[in-house]
């Protein structure tokens, strides 16, 4: 494991070595910041939640996570530096699980970022914190998996911009299954039991649930499952596909 | 001979295509292995497999008694490796990914910062530490890749091609360098440069089509070549008498003109690579040739490149 320590501090810092940090975290804050306000009415709604804020962080990570997922093995393909990297020491294991963790890490220094929107409700009113912590956690673990589904992805191409709409396209996927709108639309055609498993595999569902206030173990376990079978499925592309 | 890298029958396929086909031989401590072939011969793709980053489609190879497919990390930790064109961070710098390089082969403090400073001062990358990579020349990318290579002083070397790129002052630093480490080491280089193989290789293997050709020491190449023992000899006035009196010796197989500017010099083919020089010099004394120069040619190794491979 001290190969994955390595690899994520030189994959947490290659972010801060570009403007692909700062830009990341700005467009993050300022489009948070936009549905919250314009989007999500946070001030007519006249009620001391971030609520409107949560809701819709799904939307935001479907364009934003991609765009942090899509260099992590594409990039490597693309240079040859998956040659030198994969050569080194280190199981394939311990390269997927460094990757994966500085971009989950990273994401949650963007989301971290938003305290001032805590901030601004704990002046405005007294909101239910409990909800609130448990919400922030419902979106880093969410982010998780959009990241590790965009990790996988990345995995299979030498091309980003590749990445980027497979994976835009995949978490739009993982999301929409729990909306009610299609999960209606479906219902005409499917039988209930797979209608079910398709709204169960929703990332949209498991999140609501969460804002509800309450982590039930069920959703957390949903989201921390779906990090680790994309990453299984991440160590095995690059076994598969590093020397294409 | 303590063999360090053992290639057991290694062999790859991409779909259809045979890119590697059963190919063995064994390096050991001292040697320095040239790894000789057309492009698409199957030299970067035999690589591949002893480093352990392409997996052989059957046969398997051993790192300093590691079986790179039972043992990878092990086999890993013995290896420095210099894939094809030099690949590094272009975001980095080369102190940061020195010391990124340092840190994954476990060492910190101190001993990471000796064994930076020793490849820095080995490959001359003072002046470019703080640089981004991306920024860097060709020349320099590739001895920040063998200065990563190095690090860790490890005892197998594979250098993919380890000078393209490099102007003719900094080649000679880097086969200085490779003759420097060779006693210690047991390594393979890929080169189509012959006067690479002149250079520093202790032996050379003639790859074509993914099949090893030949496997033998630059000398032994070069006695293959036609020009093995020729004599090339520089006439002062006209050549056609002279290279009809030459062809009657009995030791020598044909007379040819050797390309030369002003069309007065032959090249001389013995019979069988037998030495011809008495014979000539005997010739040249009773005729009384003006001669400018005569010279015994040593045999070309793109000769016999070119005969092996069917170039």
């Amino acid at each position: 494991m001290r190969g994955t320590l390595v690899i994520f501090r030189r994959e947490l810092a290659s972010y801060f070595a570009t403007p692909l940090a700062y830009v990341f975290i700005v467009i993050f804050l300022v489009m948070a910041g936009a549905t919250t306000f314009f989007v999500g009415n946070f001030f007519d709604r006249g009620q001391a939640d971030l609520q409107p804020f949560f809701s819709f962080h799904p939307w935001l990570y479907l364009v934003l996570i991609p765009a942090l997922s899509m260099r992590l093995w594409a990039e490597e393909r693309k240079s040859g530096t998956i040659e030198l990297f994969l050569t080194l020491p280190i199981t394939v294991w311990e390269a997927v699980l460094g990757k994966f963790l500085a971009a989950w890490v990273f994401s949650g220094i963007a989301l971290a970022l938003t305290f001032p929107f805590w901030i601004t409700v704990n002046v405005l009113g007294a909101p239910d914190n409990g909800v609130i912590l448990a919400s922030y956690l419902g979106s880093f673990l969410m982010a998780g998996a959009f990241l590790a589904l965009g990790a996988a992805l990345s995995a299979l191409t030498k091309s980003q911009v590749i990445a980027f709409v497979v994976t835009a396209a995949a978490c739009f996927l993982f999301t929409v299954t729990g909306l009610p709108v299609l999960l209606g639309f479906l219902a005409g055609w499917l039988p209930a039991g797979l209608l079910d498993a398709v709204a169960s595999f929703s990332f949209l569902g498991h999140f609501n649930a969460i804002l509800r206030g309450v982590i039930e173990l069920d959703d957390a376990v949903f989201f921390i499952s779906a990090i680790a079978l994309f990453l299984f499925a991440n160590a095995i592309i690059v076994e598969l596909k590093k020397a294409d | 001979m303590d063999v360090m890298i053992a290639a057991r029958g290694l062999s790859r396929r991409f779909g259809p295509i045979v890119a590697v086909d059963d190919v063995s031989f064994d390096v050991g401590r001292g040697e320095v292995m040239g790894f000789l072939g057309p492009n698409g011969a199957g030299k970067s793709t035999t690589m591949k497999m002893i480093t352990g980053f392409l997996a052989p489609t059957s046969g398997t190879a051993e790192v300093c008694g590691a079986d790179i497919r039972a043992d990878p990390v092990a086999a890993k930790r013995h290896l420095g490796y210099l894939p094809e064109g030099a690949p590094a961070y272009p975001d980095m710098t080369p102190r940061s990914f020195l010391r990124f390089i340092a840190s994954i082969r476990g060492f910190g403090g101190a001993e990471a910062k000796k064994r930076i400073d020793l490849a820095v001062e080995r490959l001359a990358l003072q002046n470019v530490l703080e640089q981004p990579i991306d920024t860097l020349s060709k020349g320099f990318k590739r001895r920040v890749g063998l200065a990563q290579a190095l690090l860790h002083d490890p005892e197998v070397l594979i250098l993919d091609e380890p000078t393209d790129g490099l102007d003719p002052n900094q080649k000679h630093e880097v086969r200085a360098l490779i003759n420097a480490l060779a006693p210690e080491k047991a390594i393979v280089i890929s080169t189509h440069l012959l006067e690479e193989v002149d250079a520093v290789c202790t032996r050379a293997i003639v790859i074509a089509s993914g099949k090893i050709l030949a496997d033998a020491t630059p000398l032994e190449l070069e006695a293959r070549s036609r020009h093995h023992n020729a004599v090339r000899i520089d006439l002062a006035g006209d050549v056609r008498d002279a290279a009809l009196s030459l062809r009657r010796l009995p030791g020598v197989a044909s007379v040819e003109e050797a390309d030369d500017p002003d069309g007065t010099a032959l090249l001389v083919f013995p019979r069988a690579g037998k030495p011809i020089l008495g014979e000539v010099t005997d010739l040249v004394r009773t005729a009384g040739w003006p001669i400018r120069t005569l010279r015994v040619e040593r045999g070309r190794l793109d000769d016999v490149f070119r005969s092996i491979t069917g170039g």
